[in-house]
C-alpha cells in the first residue's frame, strides 16, 4: 500500500470526471439518499496514493465543478473539498499505513467532516435542512472504499 | 523511518505549512466566491461562465435515456401505436366536447365580469418543456428542464403540469432551466382554500408527496378533502391555479396551530413534461374580493 502511483494527471482528471457524471445518474428516492459521493472519495484516492499528481487547486476546481454541476451555492463544495483534501494531504502516509478496514473508518469521519461543512454552509447561505439522511452517503461512501480501492490501484498498476 | 525513506522528507516541514498556506489560501478563496455568489444569487459571471462549462456534462449523463427514450419510440409495432391513436382520438373528442361548454361559460362569465366591473382575468400563456433526466441533489427538490433564456424564460415564473402547479423557475442558462419544487424544504406558495377562499401559505417538506400548512389558527375552518388554489398573492403564480389537496388535519390542544399535510396535485417526481407559464401581468392584480376579506378577518 505504500508504494507511490504514476505521478500523471490524466487518471486523476479522468476519474473525477466519471465520478461528476455518476453523481448526476438518475436514481429513485430511495437510492438516492445513500448515493456515495463518489467525487470526493475519488479525490481522496488521488490524494492518498499519488499527492504529487492532485494537489488542493485539484481539489477546489472540482468542488467548484460539482457547485456549478448540481446548481448549488457557487463555493460550498469547494471549500468542503479543500478541507477534506488538506487533511489526506496532510496524514497521507499514515493513512496509507492502515489497513483497509481501519482506513474505511477514517474515510467514514472525513465524509461525515465533508457533510457536517456542507450542512453548515447550508444553514450559514439560508437553506437549512436539518435531516438525518445526510449521514447516509458518508456509510455508502465508507463501504465503497474498499472496492474502489482495489479497483484504482489495478487500474494505476496497469498503467 | 517511513517519512525518511519519502521522498523530499528533508523538506518535511517546509512542505506542510506551505499545504496549510495553500489551504487557508484557497478556503478563502471558496468562501469569496461564495459570498460573491449569494450576493448575486446566481447570477454572476462566474456562475454563468461555469453554466457553459457544465452543460455539455448534463447532456451526457442524459443522452442514454434520450436515447432509450427515442429507440423505444420508434420501435414500437403498428398496433400498439394504431391503438394509441384510437384512445387519443376518443380522448381528444372528449375534450373538443368539454371544451365547447367550457367556451359558452368562459363567455357567459366574462360578459358577467364586465357588468361587475371587475378586471378580467389574466390569459395563460403556456411552453411545453422537458425534464433532464439529471439527479441534482437529494437532499433538495430541484429539476433541471430543457428550456432557457433562448427560449425566454426568466427566474420566478410559475412551472406546471397537467394536474397542478409544479413550481418555479430560479436558474435560467442558455438552453436549460433550474426549477425549484413545490416540495422543496425552501419552498413556499401563497394558496387559498377554494372551498371557504382562506388565505394562507404551503410550505415544501423535502418529501415529493407531502406539502405543510404551518400558519393556520386550531379554529380554522379547514378540512380533509379541501383543494388548494393558489391565491394571485406574491407576484408569481396566478389566481386559480390548482395546487394540492389536503389530507390530513391534526388538532393538537396543546397546540396553537393546528397541523396540516396537503398531497400537491402535480406529479412531481412522475413527471416528464411540464409547462412553463407566462401571465400577462407578473405583478399581484388587485383583486376585489381582497379588501372585503380582509375587513371579514378584522370584525372575526
Amino acid at each position: 500500500m505504500t508504494r507511490e502511483y504514476s505521478t500523471h494527471r490524466l487518471p486523476a482528471y479522468l476519474g473525477a470526471l466519471i465520478a461528476l457524471l455518476l453523481s448526476a445518474i438518475p436514481l429513485p428516492h430511495a437510492l438516492s439518499i445513500w448515493r456515495p459521493d463518489l467525487l470526493l472519495l475519488v479525490l481522496m484516492w488521488f490524494s492518498l496514493m499519488s499527492p504529487r499528481s492532485t494537489g488542493l487547486l485539484y481539489a477546489f476546481f472540482w468542488g467548484l465543478l460539482l457547485d456549478a454541476f448540481s446548481g448549488i451555492l457557487l463555493g460550498q463544495h469547494a471549500l468542503s473539498f479543500v478541507v477534506v483534501g488538506f487533511l489526506v494531504h496532510h496524514f497521507h502516509l499514515r493513512m496509507r499505513m492502515f489497513p483497509l478496514l481501519h482506513q474505511s473508518l477514517v474515510v467514514l469521519l472525513l465524509l461525515w467532516l465533508y457533510q457536517f461543512l456542507l450542512f453548515w454552509i447550508d444553514g450559514l447561505s439560508g437553506h437549512p435542512s436539518n435531516d438525518w439522511l445526510r449521514l447516509l452517503p458518508g456509510i455508502s461512501g465508507a463501504l465503497c472504499w474498499p472496492l474502489l480501492s482495489g479497483l484504482f490501484s489495478r487500474f494505476a498498476q496497469n498503467n | 523511518m517511513v517519512a525518511l525513506r519519502e521522498r523530499g522528507a528533508r523538506f518535511a516541514p517546509t512542505r506542510v505549512s506551505s499545504l496549510a498556506w495553500r489551504a487557508i489560501a484557497l478556503i478563502c478563496a471558496a468562501t469569496w466566491i461564495m459570498v460573491i455568489d449569494a450576493k448575486h444569487d446566481g447570477s454572476g459571471w462566474l456562475r454563468l461562465g461555469l453554466a457553459h462549462v457544465v452543460a455539455p456534462f448534463h447532456r451526457v449523463v442524459e443522452a442514454p435515456f434520450a436515447l432509450h427514450e427515442s429507440f423505444s419510440s420508434s420501435l414500437t409495432t403498428r398496433d400498439v401505436l394504431r391503438t394509441e391513436i384510437t384512445t387519443l382520438q376518443a380522448q381528444i373528442d372528449r375534450d373538443a366536447l368539454q371544451l365547447t361548454r367550457l367556451h359558452a361559460l368562459e363567455i357567459e362569465n366574462e360578459r358577467l365580469q364586465k357588468l361587475l366591473d371587475v378586471t378580467p382575468r389574466d390569459a395563460l400563456r403556456t411552453l411545453t418543456a422537458r425534464i433532464l433526466q439529471v439527479d441534482l441533489d437529494a437532499i433538495r427538490q430541484r429539476v433541471l428542464i430543457d428550456r432557457g433564456s433562448v427560449d425566454g424564460l426568466a427566474s420566478a415564473q410559475p412551472v406546471m403540469d397537467v394536474h397542478g402547479v409544479f413550481g418555479q423557475t430560479t436558474r435560467v442558462n442558455d438552453s436549460t432551466t433550474e426549477v425549484i419544487l413545490l416540495s422543496d424544504a425552501s419552498h413556499a406558495i401563497p394558496v387559498q382554500i377554494e372551498r371557504n377562499g382562506l388565505r394562507t401559505i404551503a410550505v415544501g417538506t423535502g418529501n415529493p408527496s407531502q406539502l405543510a400548512l404551518p400558519y393556520l389558527p386550531r379554529n380554522t375552518d379547514v378540512q380533509v378533502g379541501d383543494k388548494l388554489v393558489t391565491s394571485g398573492l406574491g407576484g408569481v403564480f396566478p389566481a386559480d391555479l390548482p395546487v394540492a389537496t389536503i389530507t390530513e388535519v391534526r388538532r393538537d390542544p396543546s397546540q396553537p396551530l393546528v397541523q396540516v399535510r396537503a398531497a400537491p396535485g402535480a406529479h412531481l417526481d412522475r413527471d416528464r413534461e411540464v409547462m412553463v407559464v407566462w401571465y400577462k401581468s407578473q405583478k399581484p392584480s388587485p383583486t376585489p374580493d381582497a379588501p372585503q376579506h380582509a375587513a371579514k378577518s378584522k370584525s372575526q
